[in-house]
Parts: structure tokens; sequence; C-alpha cells
């Protein structure tokens, strides 16, 4: 069997498109059953991830310095 | 060819030139002849160069008190030619007086200037990408503008990461900050676009949007650059050489990127679709299978021995039946042989009296088989005895 993206690297387009190809080439049908099997549990596990990003994600501002440094930026101080 | 037709050529080349059909040209003006028809007739010129300009009677009330000898003014109009002459001119229907006093026709010449350039070209835009993972944002550290757009990020896509440039975006100092901002961002190379950015306001306060070297450092942005300054209706030199321009500061955020809501539906309906895929794979497997053991067991030892089974059964029902037929049958014959035996039994016979009379073993049937004298056995029922023929 093929050895498994480690998807927890991936940015989350590509995750959405691996689960995008996967969930297309379980559709089309004519896979060996154990590779179907190995395709679903990866494109569960790859909606899971997807769905878990955007729940989670928080947005993160930081602040660039003249120098080029950055530092957090708390949207309180726009006020 | 005539010199007229000539000239009518060379007029028309003028006139299909459409940037030449509207034009802002600033000079100082010279040669002014007020004519009692009541156009103007007078001379742009600058240090280089100088066209022959012509104002008519119409626009004159309204615009002719700026044209006096020695002014520097700002002219709009469209260059033709004049035939009878053989001269092109300026058709001037518009004059601003020059100077910071005149935004308005400082932005024209600055935009045609840049236009010209080829800064505003459709061929320069650069494409949004669908998913920024890091933008660079350049507006004012403080205000509504910067909360805004935070707001419609963290709603609409949270996962990219915000690089903010803070910047004076009013005043004198605005358009040296925000290049100096924009400088900053271009210095990194993990930006996915730039988001310049400013709140509504008056044409003076959005006025460091107008400034040149702010449009020149824009034009030169490594990533795609998006502006949103003003309301829906104002339009600054930024926007016209940013690769998009959005209507507001808000509007800009939600152009670059997706749609949280949309994705989570889309997603919703991928992990549909996965699963269904997956049952439909299964079902037909199972169906697949499901004849491949009907077909196995029709086949199979066991059914066959089931059958053999149910044969053998059947004969041995059979088999049973006809033997006790039989049997009744012989059991019949056999009764009524004995009847028959019964009926021919010699001791039945004796009983009724009757005996049977040997000589040396010998049955006697006949008296000519007996002498006198003979030693005959009588037998009867119950025994035997001896006798003497008489």
């Amino acid at each position: 069997m093929k050895k498994q993206t480690k998807f927890e690297e991936l940015a989350f387009e590509a995750a959405f498109a691996q689960l995008e190809e996967i969930v297309g080439k379980l559709e089309a049908g004519d896979l060996p059953l154990d590779d179907a099997l190995a395709l679903f549990e990866q494109g569960q596990k790859l909606a899971a991830y997807c769905s878990a990003k955007l729940d989670e994600a928080e947005l993160k501002v930081q602040k660039l310095s003249p120098s080029g440094a950055t530092s957090p930026f708390d949207l309180d101080e726009a006020r | 060819m005539t010199v007229g037709d000539l000239t009518r050529y060379i007029r028309e080349l003028f006139e299909v030139d459409y940037r030449l059909q509207d034009i802002w040209v600033e000079g100082e003006v010279s040669g002014v002849t007020r004519h009692t028809s009541g156009h103007i007739y007078f001379t742009l010129k600058d240090s280089s160069a100088q066209i022959a300009c012509v104002m008519w009677k119409t626009v004159a009330p309204m615009h002719g008190e700026l044209i006096v000898h020695g002014r520097q003014i700002v002219a709009h109009g469209k260059v033709s030619v004049y035939e009878t002459r053989g001269q092109y001119q300026l058709y001037v229907d518009r004059v601003q007086p020059k100077g910071l006093g005149d935004l308005h026709a400082q932005f024209e010449l600055l935009k045609s200037r840049l236009e010209s350039e080829g800064l505003f070209a459709p061929e320069r835009k650069r494409p949004l990408p669908e998913f920024p993972h890091r933008i660079g944002l350049v507006t004012s550290p403080t205000g509504a503008v910067i909360r805004d757009i935070c707001n419609v990020l963290a709603r609409r896509w949270p996962l990219v990461e915000v690089v903010l440039a803070p910047t004076q975006v009013q005043g004198e100092d605005a358009p040296p900050q925000i290049v100096a901002a924009l400088n900053a961002l271009y210095r990194r190379d993990d930006l996915d676009l730039i988001i310049v950015a400013r709140g509504g306001g008056s044409l003076e306060d959005l006025w460091a949007f107008n400034d040149e070297r702010v449009a020149r450092k824009m034009a030169e942005s490594p990533v795609p650059v998006v502006s949103g300054v003003g309301h829906e209706t104002d339009f600054t030199i930024a926007d016209f050489v940013a690769d998009v321009r959005a209507p507001t500061p808000s509007a800009a955020a939600e152009l670059i990127t997706p749609d949280r809501a949309e994705l989570v539906t889309q997603l919703t309906g991928l992990r549909t679709r996965l699963t269904a895929a997956m049952a439909d794979t299964l079902q037909r497997r199972r169906t697949a299978l499901e004849s491949q053991m009907r077909a196995l067991v029709h086949f199979s030892p066991e059914t066959r021995l089931i059958n053999w089974r149910q044969r053998t059964d059947d004969l041995m029902m059979q088999a049973t039946l006809g033997i006790s037929h039989l049997l009744q049958l012989r059991r019949e014959r056999l009764t009524g042989l004995e009847a028959r035996l019964g009926a021919l039994n010699p001791l039945a016979v004796l009983q009724r009296g009757y005996a049977v009379v040997r000589r040396d073993g010998q049955l006697v049937r006949s008296i000519s088989q007996v002498n006198r004298g003979d030693q005959l056995a009588v037998r009867v029922s119950d025994g035997e005895f001896g006798a003497t023929a008489t």
C-alpha cells in the first residue's frame, strides 16, 4: 500500500484538494477493496483535519516594525 | 492627393487617438487673443515646447478668466487640426489654476501621466491567490479600518496571518510613510499579497493615495496589491495602479479570502460523498459476494450430500413400503397355506376315529395287501398298537 501522506503538515487547501481527489477516485469505483478502504480512511482523516482547521483557526495579526521585526498585534490597540 | 485630403487624413489621425481627445495639459499662458466672436485664442507653453489653443465662446464665460498672459494653468480638452491653417491645436473646454489648490486637476494629470507609462495596463494586473496564507496590510494601526478588515478575515478566513505595516494614512507625512511601509513588506518573501487600505474621507483626506511616490512604489510590488481606499465612489491613483481595486477596506478583505462558511458546506458535501462512495463500494462487493456464495452453496459437496441423503430417504421409504406390502402378501398366503395344511393333517382325521394301518411299514390301502396271520401296525390319534390279520 502507498505510504500515507502526513497531512498534519499540509496547508488547508492541499488537504482539501486531496480530499476532493479521494472522493473522485472512490466514486469512480473501480478500486481493489483494500485500496478503497485505505482511501476512505485517509479521506475521513483529511475531512476531519480540514474541519478542525476551519473550526479552530484564529486570526493572527503581527505588527511589522521599521527594522523588519514583528510583534503580536492586539486588535484592542486599534481602539 | 490634394492638400485638403492630406490635412483631413492628418486630422483623423489625431481624432482616432482617444488620449488626445480627453487630456489635461499644464503650462503657461501666452499670446492671448480675445476675438470679437467670443472665442479666445492663446498659446500654452513650457520651457521646451508650445501648443496653440482655442477656447470657444460657449465655454469662455465659465473658464476664460484664467486665460491671462503669464498664468500657470492646467487645461483640459482635445487635440485636433485646424485644417484651414494646417495647424494642430488644443480645443480647451476646462481650465484649472495650477497649484495645490486644484487637487482634481493634479489627480487627472498624474493619472494620465502614469497611464501613458503603462502603470495601469491590464496586462500588469496579477490574479489573487485563492487561499492566501500571509498577507501584508498597509494601513493605520488605529481606527475602524484595521478592525473591520480583521473582523472580516476572522469571520471568512482565519487561517490567514496578517502582517501589519502601520502607517499614517493622512497628511503630509503619509506618502513617505506608506512608501516605507510598502518597502518593509517588500523585503519579506513570505507574503501572498498586500492590502493598501484607508477609510472614507474627503478628497484631501484621501490625498496620500493620489501621491505619485505611493503609486510608483505600489507598482513595484513583488506580490499582487489590493487597494481598498475610501468609499465605493472614491477612485484614487492607488486604485488604478493596484492589481485589484476593492471599493472599501472591508471589501478588500472579503475579496482576497475564500468564505469559510462556503467551505464548511463544501466540506460537508465531500464527507457525504466520501461515505456514500464507500458504502456503495462495500455494497457492490457484498452483492457480488452473495451471488458467489449462492453459486458456491449450489455446487458444494454438502448440497450434493443433502440431495443424496434425500434420495436415499426416498428410496428407503419406498423400499419399506414395498417390503411391508410384500410381507403382508406373504402373511396372507401363509395363513391360507396354514388353513389348507390344517385341513390336510392326518392326525386330525385320526382324531375323528380313523386309523392308519401299515404292514412292514407300507400303508395298507387295499385288502389285497394283507394275508391271514400278517402282523399289522395300527396308528390311532394318540398312539400305535399291533394287530394280527384274521
